[in-house]
């Protein structure tokens, strides 16, 4: 399934992330992080695990991390998607 | 034990994910009043991920819910009921028919995510007018309900007089839930004091809940648990008079004594209650120092 809708989550506050996500033909995810040279992959998985969960297969998917925790992303990411009018498959 | 109970925030994680190091005997993860309408969902996402991720270190979690009228509180309950949050703190509960929706709710939920019925106790914030005056019933109202909670900031608004820092206008009610809460045999927890840079009013106002038998205080600000759990504690003096009528009673019945008497005073069962109480809660305030040394 596409991103159809622009949503945004979170905030740029110490500990938060703010998710974007756009609509786009092709799944592409974009990480600011200030642990990107430490913990990008592991925000990058994250994302993609969350982004399969949702069946999302294709939108541009905007992180700006403030060294969240990995449960903050995961629900910055999800609330972002469902603000998008995505529900988890069952 | 709850001697300090420390509002955070919803959708607030640099606060929420230091919550076991506040040093509060619980923490109430706040949906309703500290989160902006608009921001409902994340909150509830938000605290979701925490009750199914953190420990909280020995620390209850307690979940502040939106109110009945608000449209939110039944999608607050179905994200974060099937996480074990240990107690659910219902808002502007006004009568046990109110206490009874949210349980037939929770009950749901429970039985959906295969939890054993009943698990999740509540604690109903009074903050009415109504609720007041119906506090007895609401205590009694569901066995989830472990205690009741008395909020100043609504009630004097709904009484439509003035909130003042001596809280003469919120004597009655205090009082009130006070005797409702002991008469239903559960906790009952005063309002939190709002002037944070006032820690010798904190102080006072906390030994007058105290004094007035409520269990513990509500607190806005971390830097107010400290006080509030000093002036929840037993004293030194509470703790050694104690362990002395315990001393007292032991050498009654080795000499075969029917009553006994401890600085001329009579030892009777009320003051043996309030002496195990002492003990009980120094023991637990231990345990807890341990825990986080």
């Amino acid at each position: 399934m596409k991103i159809t809708q622009r949503a945004l989550a979170g905030t740029v506050e110490s500990s938060d992330c703010m998710v974007m996500l756009l609509p786009a033909e092709e799944l592409s995810i974009e990480i600011d992080s200030i642990v990107k040279q430490q913990y990008g992959h592991v925000i990058e998985k994250l994302v993609r695990d969350m982004l399969k969960k949702f069946d999302v297969t294709a939108g541009l998917v905007k992180i700006q991390d403030q060294g969240a925790l990995d449960c903050v992303i995961e629900a910055r990411v999800e609330t972002a998607l469902r603000r998008a009018g995505k529900e988890a498959k069952a | 034990m709850r001697r300090s109970m420390l509002f955070l925030p919803g959708n607030t994680p640099n606060i929420i994910m230091n919550a076991d190091v506040l040093g509060a005997d619980s923490v109430i993860l706040d949906l309703e009043d500290a989160v902006a309408p608009n921001q409902k969902d994340a909150a509830r996402i938000l605290v979701r991920n925490a009750l199914k991720t953190m420990d909280f270190a020995g620390c209850e979690v307690i979940v502040r819910i939106n109110p009945l009228s608000s449209g939110e509180w039944e999608a607050d309950l179905e994200e974060i009921i099937p996480w074990g949050p240990d107690v659910i703190m219902p808002t502007k509960i006004g009568s046990s028919q109110d206490v009874q929706t949210i349980s037939a709710c929770i009950s749901r939920i429970e039985e959906k995510h295969h939890m054993e019925v009943g698990h999740t106790k509540l604690m109903p914030l009074i903050e009415t007018a109504r609720g007041v005056e119906n506090s007895f019933h609401i205590a009694e109202a569901d066995p989830r309900v472990c205690a009741i909670f008395i909020g100043c900031e609504d009630l004097t608004a709904d009484l439509c007089c003035e909130r003042t820092k001596e809280g003469h206008e919120v004597f009655y009610a205090r009082s009130r839930v006070v005797c409702a809460a002991r008469a239903a045999g559960i906790d009952v927890y005063d309002t939190p004091f709002t002037d944070i840079n006032d820690d010798e009013g904190l102080r006072k106002d906390s030994e007058f809940a105290k004094g007035l038998g409520f269990s513990g205080k509500a607190c806005i600000n971390p830097r107010q648990v400290d006080t509030v759990n000093a002036v929840f504690s037993p004293s030194e003096e509470a703790i050694t008079y104690a362990k002395r009528v315990f001393q007292v009673i032991e050498e009654g019945k080795r000499m075969g004594r029917g009553a006994v008497a401890l600085d001329g005073k009579m030892i009777d069962k009320p003051i043996v209650d309030r002496a195990r109480r002492v003990l009980e809660m120094a023991e637990l305030i231990q345990k807890k120092v341990t825990v986080h040394e």
